[in-house]
């Protein structure tokens, strides 16, 4: 005789496991449990890799590949040679490279009569090159300077795709002006008056002090001739803030906005300064006994790269003027300092090996240079994410691992219920293995629909993850994707099929395991006592 | 060949576990079922004759004792073979129809022919396998409730639809448990002549474990299973 085809090719597998997936609710609760954590996998997975890749791409834009610090606080001079030594050892893997001073810095924002301060990190660039080692034009608000920054006040037209950013420009600036001459007049006027009536002789026009310091640094003593003579010429004529800037500064915006909601509940931007307006700045000079430099700046514009560190701590002003400011111009030589080098290497090329390659041409021990790449300085933040990431995955993975474990009671409940049809499967010929691949078959079966629906939903959750939150947002008037925190307009997500084809196969793979003991159990089961009493 | 038994059964014992007590229900049966007859086995209940009835079907081994299928040797045969001969060479009815629930009639029908193929194979036999079954329906009277699940179908139906289902690879024995245990009188006799007639017309072997000595009486073969052993054995001959 012919034996019985070999296990589990047999046809009655597939319609029983079919029917019962029909007929047995109890296994829908099994289902949705896949249903749901593959789902959940997927939409996590693709919002942690949207999040990932935004912060990747933004962190290094904004950082350069390479970043060479000199600790120095004069820094290095001869930039020129360090560029050709350092071309020299990278070869022509270097794309672009910029040279900036960065020094400590206080910001000082007058509003409303009182002085607004913050720290921030000034930094002098040069607009021809710094763009071309990291992303700094497309982050600014006027669209004209976008493609080239002058750091000169524009007339206008800031910010064109922003609703409720302020009047800003040289009209603003002029308004203003005019506005705070005709404020002092009046005070003059009143002071005046009210002297004239106490019987004093009549005072002069402003405060003497204040004039001061609007010409230019408080101190005119270790500057080069060039600034000394510059600070000449400023004071040959009279300022007219109407028709003068001082040099012009680029602040992060969030140096001088702060974000927050309305009684509404509408996100708003409250500016503490524009463009337009002028500001004071304090940082140490050059020398090796340090003093503090006090200039005024006029805003010429506002820096919005969606990195709060960056948007919070940075103010750009021309390098050359910072160098003068700073005294970083050797009198003899003309010779200026830089603090930093920023490289941009071709794409692809090996970031790692270039630092170390100039690490062992510039050894700390010797120079006092910083030599990072981009990962270096952002190191604890990716690494932050990639184990979040990791974590969650190992949480959402345990949650299917649960659903597992419910597979695996509702199927020792199946083949209870079933002991009777066990044991008539084996009296018409039915094998062990047989019976086996039924309950096995089953829980493919259900691991393929649980995450084969929760893999649809979960693709389709991301593909609308920003209308359903607005939904939700609308159901419970919370926010959820709250851009005062995050600085995105909408949530980035990134589908990975890998990903996807990992947690479906994960998911079937548990739901299969999770089937095998009680698909054991009837196998094993005696046909004779599940036959014997009804 | 027809004068060789086609099942035979020698010196079987068989006793069961009972809190580590050896509860002994065969003592040595010895049994020729003869081709093409019907054989009753009476008892009273308890008597072991579904024992016996398990151990020729392969679904229980004997502690000792021998089981023959057409002269082969079957009780120690392998897995494989005892699964095929359950699927093939024999058909089995219980008092409970034992259908499966989920599956409509010729679909339980079809049941045995789906265990024994491949699914290659199945599907290559799709057709004729779903004719046999109509044609088994048929044959007990059916086939208008083809599509009908078990719990739509009365006793009788079932039993009726267990019997196509055991019908349908051809067996050479069918063994019935008590066929007619669950169903009224009327309904009992109408079993009865059904599987007279598969025995009369086809040629079918038929064992049939009963209670009711009306039934005995009308058989051409009758055992009577008494302190696990068949006491005496009786010949009818039919006219
Ligand atoms: N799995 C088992 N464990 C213990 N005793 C059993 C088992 N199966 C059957 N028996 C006992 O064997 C005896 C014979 O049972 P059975 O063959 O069903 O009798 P019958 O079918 O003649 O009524 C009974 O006393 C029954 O209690
Ligand atoms: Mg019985």
């Amino acid at each position: 005789m012919d034996p019985i085809p070999a296990e589990g090719t047999a046809m009655y597998r597939w319609l029983l496991c079919f029917r019962y997936l029909r007929t047995r609710y109890i296994a829908l609760a099994s289902i949705i449990s896949v249903m749901l954590g593959v789902a959940t996998l997927i939409v996590v997975n693709s919002v942690m890799a949207g999040f990932a890749a935004e912060m990747h791409d933004r962190l290094h834009g904004l950082a350069s590949d390479i970043l060479i610090e000199c600790h120095a606080s004069g820094g290095m001079p001869d930039p020129d040679g360090h560029l050709k030594e350092i071309r020299a050892i990278l070869g022509d893997k270097v794309e672009g490279a910029s040279v900036s001073v960065h020094v400590p810095a206080m910001l000082g924002i007058e509003f409303n009569g009182q002085l607004i301060t913050r720290h921030v990190n000034l930094v002098g660039i040069d607009p021809e090159t710094y763009d071309t080692v990291s992303q700094f034009g497309r982050f600014l608000l006027h669209p004209q300077n976008q493609s080239m920054v002058d750091f000169n006040l524009r007339d206008g037209g800031y910010a064109p795709d922003r609703e409720n950013f302020p009047d800003a420009g040289w009209a603003y600036r002029r308004q203003r002006a005019s506005y705070e001459k005709l404020l002092a007049e009046e005070r003059d006027r009143i002071d005046a008056a009210v002297r004239k009536a106490r019987g004093e002789q009549p005072a002069t026009a402003s405060d003497p002090s204040d004039d001061a310091a609007a010409q230019g640094p408080s101190m005119s003593y270790g500057f080069s001739p060039a600034m000394i003579e510059s600070n000449d010429a400023g004071q040959a004529k009279m300022f007219d803030a109407s028709v003068d800037q001082f040099p012009g500064i680029v602040l992060g915006i969030a140096t001088c906005s702060s974000r927050m909601r309305d009684s509404d509940g509408d996100v708003r931007d409250h500016f503490y300064c524009r463009p337009g307006d002028d500001v004071r700045m304090m940082f140490p000079n050059a020398s090796d006994n340090a003093k503090v430099v006090n200039q005024k700046f006029t805003v010429i514009d506002l820096y919005e790269s969606g990195m709060s560190e960056y948007d919070s701590t940075f103010a750009f002003v021309r390098l050359d003027q910072l160098q003068e400011f700073r005294g970083m111009i050797n009198p003899e030589s003309g010779i200026r300092s830089v603090t930093t080098v920023q490289l941009k290497l071709v794409p692809g090329a090996n970031l790692n090996e270039a630092r170390d390659d100039l690490r062992r041409r510039f050894p700390p021990d010797v120079y006092a240079f910083n030599i990072q790449t981009w990962r270096d300085m952002q190191g604890p933040l990716l690494a932050a994410v990639r184990l979040e990431t990791t974590i969650l995955n190992i949480l959402l993975f345990l949650i299917i691992a649960v659903a597992g474990f419910g597979i695996l009671a509702t199927f020792f409940m199946i083949v209870v219920e079933k002991t009777r049809d066990i044991g008539t499967l084996k009296a018409l010929g039915a094998s062990g293995g047989g019976v086996m691949s039924i309950f096995l078959s089953y829980g493919l079966l259900l691991g393929i629909v649980g995450s084969g629906v929760g893999m649809v939903g979960g693709l389709l959750f991301v593909k609308y993850i920003n209308s359903i939150a607005a939904v939700i947002e609308k159901i419970t008037g919370q926010e959820v994707f709250d851009p005062t925190v995050y600085y995105f307009n909408s949530i980035p997500t990134i589908v990975d099929p890998i990903t996807i084809a990992w947690v479906v196969a994960g998911s079937i793979l548990i739901a299969t395991t999770a089937s095998v003991l009680p698909a054991l159990r009837a196998a094993r089961m005696n046909p004779v006592r599940s036959l014997r009493f009804e | 060949m027809n004068d060789q038994p086609v099942l035979r059964a020698t010196g079987i014992y068989k006793s069961y576990q009972k809190d580590s007590l050896e509860v002994p229900v065969l003592r040595g049966v010895d049994l020729d079922v003869p081709y093409g007859k019907i054989t009753a086995m009476v008892g009273r209940s308890g008597s072991g004759k579904s024992t016996l009835m398990h151990l020729l079907a392969t679904l229980d081994r004997p502690d000792q004792g021998e089981i023959y299928f057409r002269g082969k040797r079957i009780d120690n045969a392998s897995r494989a073979e005892r699964d095929a001969y359950r699927n093939r060479d024999i058909g089995v009815i219980f008092q409970f129809y034992h259908l499966l629930p989920e599956l409509s009639a010729v679909e339980n029908v079809l049941a045995p022919m789906m265990i024994g193929q491949s699914t290659w194979q199945y599907f290559r036999n799709r057709k004729q396998a779903r004719l046999r079954a109509e044609a088994m329906l048929d044959r007990v009277g059916l086939l208008h409730r083809g599509a009908h699940k078990p719990s739509e179908l009365s006793g009788g139906e079932m039993q009726r639809t267990a019997i196509a289902r055991s019908l349908m690879t051809q067996p050479s024995v069918l063994l019935a448990d008590e066929p007619t245990g669950n169903l009224d009188t009327e309904t009992g006799a109408d079993i009865l002549r059904l599987l007279r007639g598969l025995n009369r017309d086809d040629g079918l072997t038929v064992v049939m474990i009963t209670h009711d000595d009306s039934i005995a009486a009308g058989a051409d073969n009758l055992l009577r299973m008494k302190n696990g052993r068949i006491q005496d054995e009786r010949i009818l001959q039919v006219a």
